[in-house]
């Protein structure tokens, strides 16, 4: 299920503005991947050209390539909707459907989809998801109330649960836990590293200490001012970037002393 | 050097920017005192003028105008100005809201008391066919209005929403912007500038002083579009990008999701705003006297003939009464009343739908 990401010489635009440039960075399955880097550095940008989400915004484009498991997704004829499918995303803000109740919620990608299924079958899969993502035992009693009822963490559980529903191969998560109190962080941490088992994560994160608890592997992402495009600073186990980087700014960033 | 040292000094106080030193705790008016300051004033004014002869309007401005220089003079002195002030732009606003619920009342009480005496089975049953004088009703103009409403809204919501979709979720560029341009010069159209638009429309292709319920509807059309259009777009503008992207996020095709994320989210605001926009044009008179004109029987089919709608019946039944004036001008107020009546139920159905469909958070 978990697949492997391959990116190569990727350079991300915003028109004719080059928000990131040359990124090469080869992600394995069931690893969590951490990236880091000051805010506006590309982290966020880099994680949305992973699902093609990227081109939602109107004039931005990419150029490079980026493999799951050897198939490149910017390749000719390839449907971003199908890359989708396949990578899920997490957002910074929980945004569960206002319209829909927990349950509907979770197989909001079935229901969207129109993809036909039994209702025992669904019943199933909420419970499933629900499970996985550590929110069954909290909203077992009251799965037909609205999903914006919850709190924060909950509802931030419940997009996750929604995305893993669809069972993709690879889990985005773009700044999770940044607006959640500790203790929600911390559920979904757990949570995080229980689903390393099935899916091959990449996550952004500002809280160094969130990298260094959760991730294999660290990626720092700096920019060299304002204008200039993020660039990918170097990439290594995450104990490796937290101890002895090669580079002279990771340490500084890893270390504090700027940023 | 005394200069210098000055020149040292002097930033430091410029910097110095605390807030002035205000009491902390200042007396305080008795929480009665604006409703018996009321009272004392409506005696007082009331009791003046009347012995000098009473005008209500006199009376009323006088009042407000005392009140407000006595509650003011009466806070400043015991509570300080800040609360005097809150004080009397508190009397300001209420004042303003009194004066523009006048006309508002003064409509719906001549409406009702003059409409209610032929509110009865007779005019909602019967047309005006063969009557002279005494009796008949608005039977035909009812239904009339209804069909002609109808058929408009049939015609201008599709249109509106999908260009209002089109707009937020698609439109960029050249094409989007012109739109957007034409839609507001619509907006500011006057009635009967679509009315004759509709009436020209239809002299070309069935002669020359052609009167139907369908062109009717299309000048009606002609100013509901851009109504429904704003409306629309407002409201989809409102449903946050996030949820676009969570559904993209999930694999789902762009239309889709407008159709299962973004419309559902917005449906109770665009439903308002459609019912509203019928509300608004259902009244309208100039434009369905140039293309509908009126009809004193019972017609069905709007696309032969002349057709009765409320507004030209109750506008023919008060330019044109005959002898005797009473039964028509009658008629005309109940026709009135009776429009009223029909667009303040689509103004309750329109906060019944907004209820109804918003989402709800437990």
């Amino acid at each position: 299920m978990a697949k492997s990401i391959d990116v190569a010489n990727l350079d991300i635009y915003y028109g004719s503005f080059l928000a990131v440039h040359d990124v090469t960075m080869t992600i394995k399955p069931q690893t969590v991947t951490a990236l880091i880097g000051p805010s506006g550095c590309g982290k966020s940008t880099f994680l949305r050209s992973i699902n093609r989400m990227h081109e939602v915004i109107p004039g931005a484009r990419v150029e490079g390539r980026i493999e799951l498991d050897g198939l490149n997704l910017y390749g000719p004829g390839v449907d971003p909707v199908a890359v989708r499918r396949q990578i899920g995303m997490v957002f910074q803000r929980p945004n569960p459907f206002p319209t829909m109740s927990i349950y509907d919620n979770v197989i909001a990608g079935m229901r969207l989809n129109n993809k036909k299924m039994k209702k025992a079958a669904l019943d199933d899969l909420v419970e499933r998801s629900l499970r996985g993502a550590n929110l069954w035992n909290e909203v077992k009693d009251r799965l037909e109330k609205p999903g914006s009822g919850l709190s924060g963490g909950q509802q931030q559980r419940l997009c996750i649960a929604r995305a893993i529903a669809v069972q993709p191969d690879v889990l985005l998560m773009d700044e999770p836990c940044s607006a959640l109190d500790p203790i929600s962080t911390l559920a979904i941490e757990d949570l995080i590293n229980e689903l390393k088992n099935d899916y091959t994560i990449v996550i952004v994160t500002h809280n160094m200490q969130q990298a260094a608890r959760v991730s294999d592997f660290t990626g720092f992402f700096n920019i060299e001012g304002t204008g200039k495009p993020g660039k990918l600073v170097e990439m290594d186990d995450t104990k490796t970037i937290f101890s002895q980087p090669a580079q002279q700014a990771t340490e500084d960033y890893v270390s504090g002393r700027f940023g | 050097m005394s200069i210098d040292t000055q020149r040292e000094r002097s930033p430091e106080r410029e910097l110095d920017t605390s807030l002035d030193a205000m009491p902390v705790i200042r007396g305080q008016l008795p929480r009665w005192s604006p409703w018996v300051g009321l009272v004392a004033v409506v005696l007082i004014v009331g009791g003046v003028l009347s012995a000098t002869g009473l005008s209500i309007g006199l009376f009323a401005v006088v009042s407000a105008v005392v009140y407000a220089v006595g509650m003011y003079t009466a806070s400043r002195v015991v509570e300080g100005p800040r609360k005097a002030t809150d004080r009397l732009v508190t009397i300001i606003v209420t004042a303003a809201f009194l004066v523009a619920l006048i006309p508002l009342v003064s409509v719906v009480y001549t409406v009702v008391s003059e409409g209610l005496s032929r509110f009865d089975a007779e005019f909602f049953n019967s047309s005006m066919l063969g009557i002279v004088g005494e009796g008949g009703g608005a039977y035909h103009a009812v239904m009339g209005t209804l069909i002609i409403t109808g058929l408009a809204a049939a015609m201008s919501i599709p249109v509106g929403l999908l260009t209002a979709i089109y707009l937020v979720e698609y439109g960029k560029g050249r094409l989007a912007r012109a739109i957007t341009f034409f839609v507001d010069v619509m907006t500011g159209i006057p009635s009967i500038v679509a009315g004759l638009f509709a009436f020209a429309l239809f002299a070309l292709f069935f002669g020359p002083g052609v009167r139907m319920g369908f062109a009717g509807a299309v000048a009606l059309s002609v100013l509901m579009v851009p109504v429904v259009v704003r409306s629309t777009e407002e409201m989809l503008k409102i449903v946050p990008n996030e949820l676009r992207e969570a559904s993209f996020a999930l694999g789902v095709p762009k239309w889709r999701t407008i159709l299962k994320v973004v419309l559902p989210t917005s449906v109770a605001g665009i439903a308002t705003g459609v019912t509203l926009a019928i509300a608004r044009v259902m009244g309208e008179t100039a434009p369905l006297l140039v293309t509908v004109g009126l009809a004193t029987g019972m017609n069905l089919n709007p696309f032969d003939g002349r057709m009765a709608t409320l507004p030209v019946f109750a506008y023919y039944s008060y330019v044109s009464p005959g002898v005797p004036r009473e039964p028509s001008l009658e008629r005309a107020w109940t026709a009135a009343l009776v429009l009223i009546m029909i667009v303040m139920a689509l103004n309750l159905l329109a906060r019944l739908i907004s209820r109804v469909f918003a989402p709800k958070t437990r």
